[in-house]
């Protein structure tokens, strides 16, 4: 396909990366001076962009909705981050890290993208542990690691359960550091709005200020967007409030193809939700399958309390189903098999909408207290949730959606199809495919920033030394800027009488029903029904009471719930076009016999990446061939 | 250090320094000098108000006793200096510490109050309108502000009763410490005045000698705990030692009666203490 | 299954930063216990969206405990009454049928209300730029190995950097002071290898700053009682020690730190 250059360097794998950085255009350092880059988001591929790209000496202004830089949601990841250092001496190696993240994947993304990831990868620990990230040390003073997600060797490096916090202080740090010497402008609750074009290219952006409610107009020559992934389209996820898709959708509106929109990543051990209301859904680490044992009861109206129901009337369905791996099979077969039990009848809880991760045997086993030392802290935040006691009371568990691996088409450089404009960390597609690993969305959001766009936004910009900036008062900004705040004035006089949330709740359900877990052809028709028919009462019956000229956090909702009807539909017109089941994406036609995963290689090893065509029609779609030269494609089996 | 071109509202600083005054006086600039000097000075005041009531002890030996006391202040040095020049010293460092622990307090108080000022529930009183339920700052912590100047009129006080005898008039006599303190504090009033402004004393010693160590940051998990035991101890002992003057003056255990020296005879106590 | 509550509510209510605000008082009927204090909340901006009213602006997130955005005082209290605990994990449950619960933003002259029960904590922000980082640019990092770090000053230093920067320590401090914040990031660099360079540079700059914002300390220890994530006092004491030992130390007399 020729519109979709990936820009792919030549050679071997292992050389690509070190041909391309020797290959791109440099920017002398005295000139570097004389570019503005615009970065939108401070979290970790943000934060980290911003602060290298203004060490280099670019001018930066960077933008955030937050009150401050450090409240970006890369904050909530509590695993860890991986990285090919090998200090553990049990057989890592950057092959092995681009092997696993590749077949992770499930042979959905590119190789020469995640060599590099691996590649990048021992630099970004270096880097933040110099930041002064407290790692988990051992007693000789050298960074701990962890075996994480199902990884055969222990590459995990963390900070207790918070190293996303850790990681993304540390990148924040950097920028303050860079904010104090005057070479970044910090935007706070201030929303990108729009990417603004001039011939073709990405010429600065049209945000509004979330306090004031002033539309205001900044150009730049270059556009980073770093604005997360998209999972609160399912409205209950893992994600923050805030997290939404408007920036990377509204760079899909002025020309970015939105690549893999299917793949989204559900987690399986979350808290369910305990009513209607409940706003957002909290994980809780993986590792709790380690110990513990899912079942649901064997009758569809039980209504026992867990501890009456006898050994003999209790489904431990993964056990049964999967002997080999139990409770330990994969994130998506574990997520898949409690939506089907639950879709049953059979979910426990109150609203029946869980099932059980029962702790009673291995404390019958090992004693309370090994089990607290070992979960103890997510034991009490469990009970901190719930109100009940796991140490007495069977856990409820159910999936939740906690990343998206699609978003914007980026190229080798990371820039979009726009030229001059680039998407970084979940923001984009590149580097996980279908499925993302466990440990592996810090690294990539920290890659990205730190070691990759510094190299590659160098290319575009060289040959445009002496090019100024458009001025705002250029038509193609105040045409933006009019079209931003006619788009505002129009949310604010439809005057209907639901609120937003409503909305919001209501197509979250149609998305996690028919988008979710588990697709089928007559699901997402039916979604592809309903949005629009949701959608058009949302642009008629939206109630939203107070100013925009002042703090307003329903007309933001409003903003970004709009773009998540658009990308509801994308989402699934891509589910429904790719005939296959793959990583996150699972399409009931398209099984083995034993329930797992079916890709189909022949015809689907590809990125299919969307052309906007303009509000109401249909995007077009595009191809980027995926071809595997160093690693051979295999089905996975759980057996 | 550029601001930002859309500064929010937050960011404009409250306080700024007009200028920096030379090492090592910029210290005493900042909050945290102050509580470095308001700990230092403490200290001192503190090592006062113990040695002033381990050497008030002496009333329990007696008028003699306590004349040779009062004595042994004022010819402080021995032949090295002129008579009270080394007393003169003390009390003018005293009385300096007691400047700048006074001046630190009511400097670092006015800051916070501005640091608050705007934020002030509407009608400026306090800052928050439901009833603050405080769970860690005790009744001592909170205060020091009142605790403070209930000291310094007391101070005042104690000085005019007994150093310049104003109250005692032709009862107050010049060298007989002894006699002036049974004098004063036989007075019932006087006696409450003492009692109110002793727990005072104590109260503020109480949460002082634990928050120097704060201020100072000398501290250490495994010895937190001392801190406070140490600050109950020297509180209590204060507490103990100097109530015990007014309670037992009231109460008739010590009085003027069975004195060697007629009250006013400062020439037998003279003549008496040399025999010692 | 699950209790419900009705509860009365007096919400501080204010236009914008120059605004006068004021109490209003709110009805929150058939709060099931198991929700969130934010998710009543969200039930209330419901009830007040329906009626065509404005709804309570208030800060919030992430909703588990970690970005440090939602703040209010909850009868008094920072972050509610729960100890450890941020205001979204604040559970019904805790509250009792029939209470009436006083809502108020986190003030202090430094946190200027924007709208509501939402204020601006920006001068955090300065005070982590006035030094609150280690000066490494990227790239220039040697392998994290060869600086090994002590596991105990790892974890003290961890312990400091748990803060989330909710400001519930100023907010909770009668003087409005930010020394709990400020001496949290100090500990978290200086106690490490990798922030020795700068340490006395930092303390001097961050300290100065904090001061041009916020109160003075008089050690009450309301900040960490406040404080969701128990940052210990120690640091305080620490900073107040590394302050004078910067004063002393950064006499412009080249190199003899």
């Amino acid at each position: 396909m020729a519109v979709l250059d990936s820009k792919i360097p030549e050679g071997a794998i292992e050389d690509k990366w070190e041909n391309h950085k020797f290959s791109v255009k440099l920017v002398n350092p005295n000139n570097k001076r004389r570019f503005e880059i615009i970065v939108i988001g401070t979290g970790l591929a943000g934060a980290s962009a911003a602060a290298s790209l203004s060490e280099l000496g670019y001018r930066v202004k960077v933008f955030t909705f937050h009150d401050s830089p450090r409240r970006a949601h890369s904050i909530a990841a509590q695993g860890g981050i991986n990285a090919a250092k090998n200090y553990t001496n049990d057989g890592d190696s950057v092959h092995r890290l681009f092997y696993d993240t590749v077949k992770g994947g499930d042979y959905r993304s590119r190789e020469a993208n995640v060599h590099r990831l691996a590649e990048v990868s021992v630099n970004i620990i270096d880097q933040a542990a110099a930041q002064g990230v407290p790692f988990a040390r051992e007693y000789g003073g050298m960074l701990d690691n962890r075996s994480f997600g199902g990884a055969q060797v222990s590459r995990t490096f963390y900070a207790r359960g918070q190293t996303g916090q850790q990681l993304l202080l540390g990148a924040y740090q950097a920028l303050a550091k860079q904010v104090a010497v005057g070479n970044v402008e910090l935007h706070t609750r201030t929303e990108l709005l729009d990417v603004v074009l001039k011939d073709g290219r990405a010429c600065g952006v049209v945000t509004r200020d979330l306090v004031s409610g002033e539309v205001s107009s900044h150009s730049s020559h270059a556009v980073v967007l770093a604005t997360g992934g998209y999972g609160n389209v399912y409205y209950l996820s893992t994600n923050a409030m805030a997290c939404n898709v408007t920036a990377a959708w509204r760079a899909h509106r002025k020309g970015a193809y939105f690549a893999n929109a299917c793949y989204t990543q559900i987690h399986p051990t979350c808290i369910p939700a305990s009513d209607e209301f409940q706003s957002k859904l909290t994980l809780m680490s993986e590792s709790l399958r380690n110990d513990g044992r899912i079942w649901v009861p064997d009758a569809f109206d039980e209504e026992r309390p867990p501890d009456q129901i006898p050994e003999s009337d209790r489904d431990y369905y993964l056990e049964r189903k999967y002997p080999a791996f139990g409770n330990l099979v994969p994130r998506d077969v574990a997520s898949r098999n409690s939506k089907t039990v639950v879709d049953q009848g059979k979910g426990v809880g109150p609203i029946k909408n869980g099932v059980y991760l029962d702790f009673g045997a291995v404390i019958e086993r090992d004693g309370e207290d090994v089990v607290r030392s070992k979960y103890g802290n997510l034991f009490d935040m469990y009970e901190r949730i719930t109100g009940e006691n796991p140490y007495k009371v069977p856990m409820r568990i159910y999936p939740a959606t906690h990343y998206t691996m699609g978003g914007t088409w980026v190229d080798y450089n990371l820039m979009t199809t726009i030229p001059g404009c680039y998407a970084i960390g979940e923001a984009n597609f590149s580097d996980h495919g279908a499925n993302r690993l466990g440990a592996s969305a810090l690294m990539q959001g920290l890659a990205d920033g730190y070691f990759v766009l510094p190299y590659t936004i160098g290319d575009d910009l060289a040959g445009r030394l002496g090019e100024a900036p458009v001025p705002t008062d250029d038509p193609v900004f105040v045409e933006a800027e009019a079209a931003v705040t006619s788009q505002v004035d129009r949310f604010m006089s439809i005057g209907g009488t639901r609120s937003v949330d409503w909305f919001h709740r209501e197509l979250g359900k149609i998305v996690w029903d028919y988008i979710g877990m588990e697709r089928t052809k007559e699901g997402l028709e039916k979604a592809l029904a309903e949005i629009p028919a949701l959608e058009e009462e949302f642009w008629k019956d939206l109630c939203l009471p107070g100013s925009a000229a002042t703090l307003n956090s329903g007309l933001e909702k409003a903003g970004r719930v709009a773009d998540f009807f658009e990308l509801a539909k994308l989402m699934a017109r891509d589910a429904l076009d790719r005939e296959e089941s793959c990583g996150g994406h699972f399409r009931a036609e398209h099984q083995t016999e034993e329930g797992e995963a079916k890709r189909d290689d022949e015809n689907f090893a590809h990125v299919a990446a969307w052309e906007w065509n303009g509000p109401g029609s249909v995007q077009t779609r595009h191809q980027e061939e995926l071809t595997f030269e160093n690693v051979a494609l295999t089905q996975r089996s759980y057996k | 250090m550029a601001a930002p071109a859309t500064s929010p509202p937050g960011s404009t600083p409250i306080f700024r320094r007009k200028w920096q005054l030379p090492f090592p006086l910029n210290i005493y600039q900042s909050s945290i000098g102050r509580k470095w000097v308001m700990a230092l000075t403490g200290i001192g005041l503190l090592g006062f108000v113990v040695v002033h009531m381990i050497g008030n002890l002496h009333i329990y030996e007696g008028p003699v006793q306590s004349h040779e006391y009062a004595e042994s202040l004022r010819s402080l040095g021995g032949g090295l200096m002129p008579r009270t020049f080394l007393l003169w010293v003390l009390r003018l460092g005293l009385a300096g510490m007691f400047v700048l622990h006074i001046h630190s307090a009511y400097s670092l108080k006015e800051r916070s109050r501005k640091a608050s000022d705007k934020a002030d529930f509407i009608g400026g009183e306090k800052k928050y309108h439901s009833k603050r339920d405080y769970v860690a700052a005790n009744y001592a912590s909170r205060t020091m502000r009142w605790t403070g100047p209930i000291i310094l009129l007391y101070l005042l006080f104690h000085l005019a009763d007994l150093t310049w005898g104003w109250w005692l008039g032709d009862n107050y006599v010049l060298g007989d410490p002894y006699h002036n303190v049974v004098a004063s504090l036989s007075n019932l009033p006087v006696a409450i005045i003492y009692v109110v402004a002793n727990v005072a004393l104590v109260i503020h010693i109480f949460h002082g000698t634990w928050s120097l160590f704060q201020s100072l940051g000398i501290n250490n998990p495994k010895y937190n705990e001392l801190r406070r035991t140490l600050a109950k101890l020297v509180a209590g002992v204060i507490l103990v030692g100097n109530l015990s003057f007014p309670v037992l003056v009231q109460t008739g255990l010590i009085d003027d009666d069975n004195r060697t020296c007629d009250v006013g005879d400062v020439t037998c106590l003279e003549h008496q203490a040399e025999k010692h | 299954m699950s209790r419900e509550l009705n509860l009365t509510l007096q919400i501080w209510r204010q236009e914008g930063p120059h605004d006068d605000g004021h109490f209003e008082t709110y009805a929150a009927t058939g709060i099931s216990e198991d929700m969130s204090f934010l998710e009543m909340l969200d039930i209330v901006n419901e009830g007040l969206i329906q009626d065509g009213n404005v709804p309570i602006e208030f800060d919030h997130d992430c909703r588990e405990g970690i970005c440090g955005t939602c703040s209010l005082m909850i009868n008094g209290q920072a972050h509610g009454q729960e100890k450890a605990t941020t205001t979204c994990q604040l559970h019904m449950r805790k509250f009792n049928d029939g209470d009436t619960i006083v809502v108020e933003p986190f003030r202090a002259r430094a946190f200027p209300v924007v709208r509501d029960l939402v204020v601006d904590r920006s001068a955090f922000d300065r005070i982590i730029e006035a030094g609150g980082y280690i000066s490494v640019n990227t790239g220039a990092a040697s392998d994290a190995n060869l600086t090994p770090v002590p596991k105990e000053a790892s974890d003290t230093s961890f312990d400091a950097a748990a803060c989330i920067g909710c400001g519930a320590c100023v907010a909770a401090c009668p003087n409005s002071a930010a020394q709990l914040f400020t001496s949290a990031k100090l500990a978290h660099l200086n106690l490490i290898p990798q922030g020795q360079p700068q340490r006395f540079e930092r303390t001097e700059s961050m300290v100065e700053t904090m001061e041009s914002f916020f109160g003075s300390c008089t050690n009450h220890g309301e900040c960490h009682e406040a404080c969701p994530k128990e940052i210990s006092l120690d640091f305080i004491a620490f900073m107040n020690r590394d302050y004078v030992k910067a004063k002393v130390k950064n006499r412009k007399l080249a190199g003899q730190t």
